[in-house]
């Protein structure tokens, strides 16, 4: 894919509109790099002048704070304000809820002030603009999708409508599970969870929630976090439902949907 | 005969409120063990807060049936206070209905009022009795209830539920009486529910019915004041707390978790060292993270006195959900319990005296504190803003930063940041591979 790092773009003298921020998982996991290239492909189709930091770009520190590592979080806060700042960053997209909560609620205080936006607001605001356009005949026409919501994009920034006015445009059965919006249960990666076994009790909380997600008949359970991706994925295969249910990010569908 | 009940009624009233404000006092002092922490921005939006969250009680409405019984107990027993106020005046003054006098029609028109409230909670405090022990609720089941917590719960329904039976049965004997035309019982109009039972009242001679009058209101006037000093001992007292805990809430994203500028400056200092001011030798090193009730702010500390252990963040929190240990109810219990044992110290002891307890591990234990998924879901839930999260993260900051304590995987992904830049073992050269497939 055609990429460019804001290195490249400094370089030749221009800057992008936005940063895309990718995240850790959004790099190396491989299941999240699907979601990764689906938003950049996006991106490059409506030719929006973006970039990314490449190989500078660091862990924002999240999973080490919320460990109770703040030392770490600190270091790691300074580096990316630094880097963010010396490149004068402006806008930054990302497609993971835990890097936007913490560029955008955290790092301010700390020196690193930008517009922060989600990937799912940031789609919203495409198709608001009419520029997203749709294949008439849209795989997910009439396919029953159960939105699973992110709690750092939830609860923690009352994102709630974008994702799901991003999947109306679909003309899709969008079903509810029973916790959703403010209600909605983790997955069970968040809080550095995603790094450790749970502790000892009766069940996985990702096979609580994915139970709760296949439960609605759903043949697509849309997330917009590759960790929640992950736990749901995981929560499928241990449901044995590989067959029936998938677990993909609202870019993903997005990306193959359009014209 | 009059002059011994006012003189007895000036005792009971001086008595109680002194009580009172003696434990609230410690119970005042006991939240300023914590740590400073300025809660004082925005004062528009913390009255906003205190009306819908507490006097409005927006969060209970999740639950709406539920909701409306309580707001009926909360709202009833308020509003029947009013009738408290002339019970105190009749007491210390020695008159009898004193408002009846000025009032007229309005008079009967309150107290009927008043009567189909006292109905209503009573009604609803049996519904709650009832689906406390006959139901079992799942939330009102755990075992951090086990013992004194639940006891407390019924206690508070029953004295309620008595309390209003002695208003209303008051209310009977006086119907009563007006009704035989005995001497100082003024004729007040029918009373809109007692004054169904008043016909059978009758029977009984003036003396009977005054006895039974004259006991009721103390008991009444006697029994609030009891319950009033009961409130500091109990889950009950978040009548009285809701309301600050509603106004020095913390106005941040429910996400955002609390600076610490102290690390933030160090990390800073050993970058750039030229920012660094001359050491201090007398800037005594401060703990990082929270051991005990000590180390945690004033506001956590508000936070576990307000908790009525209702157990919505229980009930919506994954990690408990799934059969672990957490309980964030269980955290604020504990919280409280410590800040108690604490403070009964230092009553005993002029100051506090070292236990050889703290808060982490005598109460809450690591396994809790590891299950947290940082959710956020307890802190949506709670109907009167406690932030059971924020103490979780104190004491882990606490484990991991003095003691080095965590899991040997985060142990693992502390180390991969360091030195990779990213929680896995992954090098920082291959970060932007994705983009060459």
């Amino acid at each position: 894919m055609n990429i460019p790092t804001i290195a490249e773009m400094k370089l030749n003298g221009e800057q992008p509109e936005v940063l895309f921020w990718v995240g850790c998982a959004g790099s190396y996991d491989l299941r999240a790099q699907k979601i990764t290239k689906a938003f950049a492909t996006i991106l490059n189709k409506l030719e929006i002048k973006f970039a990314i930091l490449g190989k500078e770009e660091m862990c924002t520190g999240d999973p080490a704070r919320r460990a109770g590592n703040e030392f770490l979080f600190q270091m790691m806060a300074y580096n990316n304000i630094q880097l963010l700042n010396n490149y004068e960053i402006k806008k930054i997209v990302t497609a993971c809820p835990h890097c936007f909560n913490i560029l955008k609620n955290e790092y301010p205080e700390l020196g690193g002030n930008y517009e922060v936006i989600h990937h799912t607001t940031f789609l919203q605001q495409l198709i608001d603009d009419g520029k997203i356009k749709l294949t008439d005949s849209n795989s997910f026409k009439g396919k029953r999708i159960t939105y699973h919501d992110s709690c750092y994009l939830g609860r923690s920034n009352n994102i709630y409508e974008a994702p799901r006015k991003v999947l109306e445009i679909l003309d899709a059965d969008l079903v509810e599970m029973k916790r959703c919006r403010s209600n909605g249960l983790c997955c069970g990666a968040g809080g550095a969870q995603m790094f450790k076994e749970d502790e000892p009790g009766d069940k996985r909380i990702n096979t609580e929630r994915t139970e709760e997600a296949i439960a609605t008949g759903a043949s697509i359970i849309a997330s917009a976090c590759p960790f929640c991706n992950t736990m749901l994925t995981d929560g499928v295969k241990n449901a044995e439902k590989e067959a029936d249910v998938r677990v993909m990010d609202v870019a993903e569908i997005i990306a193959a949907s359009m014209e | 005969m009059h002059i011994i009940q006012q003189v007895a009624f000036i005792l009971v009233v001086l008595i109680a409120t002194g009580l009172f404000i003696k434990k609230i006092s410690r119970i005042k002092r006991n939240i300023l063990l914590g740590q400073d922490e300025d809660l004082s921005d925005h004062p528009s939006t913390r009255w906003r807060n205190v009306l819908l969250l507490a006097l409005g009680q927006k969060k209970m409405f999740r639950y709406p049936l539920v909701a409306i019984m309580h707001f009926v107990i909360y709202a009833g027993f308020i509003i029947i206070n009013i009738e408290v106020l002339e019970i105190a005046l009749d007491g210390l003054l020695g008159k009898h209905r004193i408002f009846s006098g000025f009032m007229g029609h309005t008079y009967s028109w309150l107290l009927n009022s008043f009567e189909v409230l006292a109905v209503l909670v009573l009604t609803a405090c049996i519904c709650f009795l009832v689906r406390r022990n006959g139901i079992k609720v799942k939330r009102f089941m755990k075992r951090e209830l086990d013992g004194w917590p639940r006891s407390d719960a019924n206690y508070i329904l029953i004295t309620e539920i008595i309390l209003m039976t002695l208003f209303l049965t008051m209310n009977t004997a006086d119907r009563a009486l007006q009704l035989q035309g005995y001497n100082g019982y003024h004729d007040t109009g029918n009373f809109i529910f007692s004054g169904m039972f008043a016909p059978a009242f009758q029977n009984f001679s003036s003396q009977t019915l005054i006895a039974i009058e004259r006991t009721c209101w103390w008991l009444h006037i006697v029994g609030i004041f009891t319950f009033l000093n009961y409130l500091p001992y109990s889950k009950h007292l978040h009548i009285i707390l809701a309301f600050p805990n509603a106004y020095y809430i913390r106005l941040k994203p429910q996400g955002k978790i609390p600076n610490m500028p102290d690390i933030q400056n160090e990390v800073l200092y050993s970058m750039q060292p030229e920012l660094a001011p001359v050491n201090d030798p007398a800037a005594a090193p401060k703990r990082f993270g929270a051991k005990d009730v000590f180390d945690l702010s004033w506001r956590n500390l508000l936070d576990a006195y307000s908790c009525t252990e209702c157990g919505r963040c229980t009930a919506a929190c994954p990690a408990n959900i799934t059969g672990k240990k957490l309980s964030p109810r269980k955290i604020m219990m504990d919280t409280r319990d410590r800040a108690e044992a604490v403070g009964r110290n230092i009553d005993q002891n002029k100051e506090f005296k070292d236990d050889g307890k703290v808060l982490l591990r005598d109460y809450i234990t690591e396994e809790e504190l590891r299950a947290c998924t940082t959710c956020q879901a307890c802190v949506q839930e709670c109907p009167v803003g406690i932030d059971p999260l924020n103490i979780i993260m104190q004491l882990r900051r606490y484990l991991v930063m003095e003691e080095s304590s965590a899991p040997a995987e985060w142990t693992g992904m502390f180390g991969n940041i360091e030195n990779n830049f990213a929680p896995w073992k992954l090098s920082p050269d291959e970060r932007d591979k994705w983009t060459e497939s």
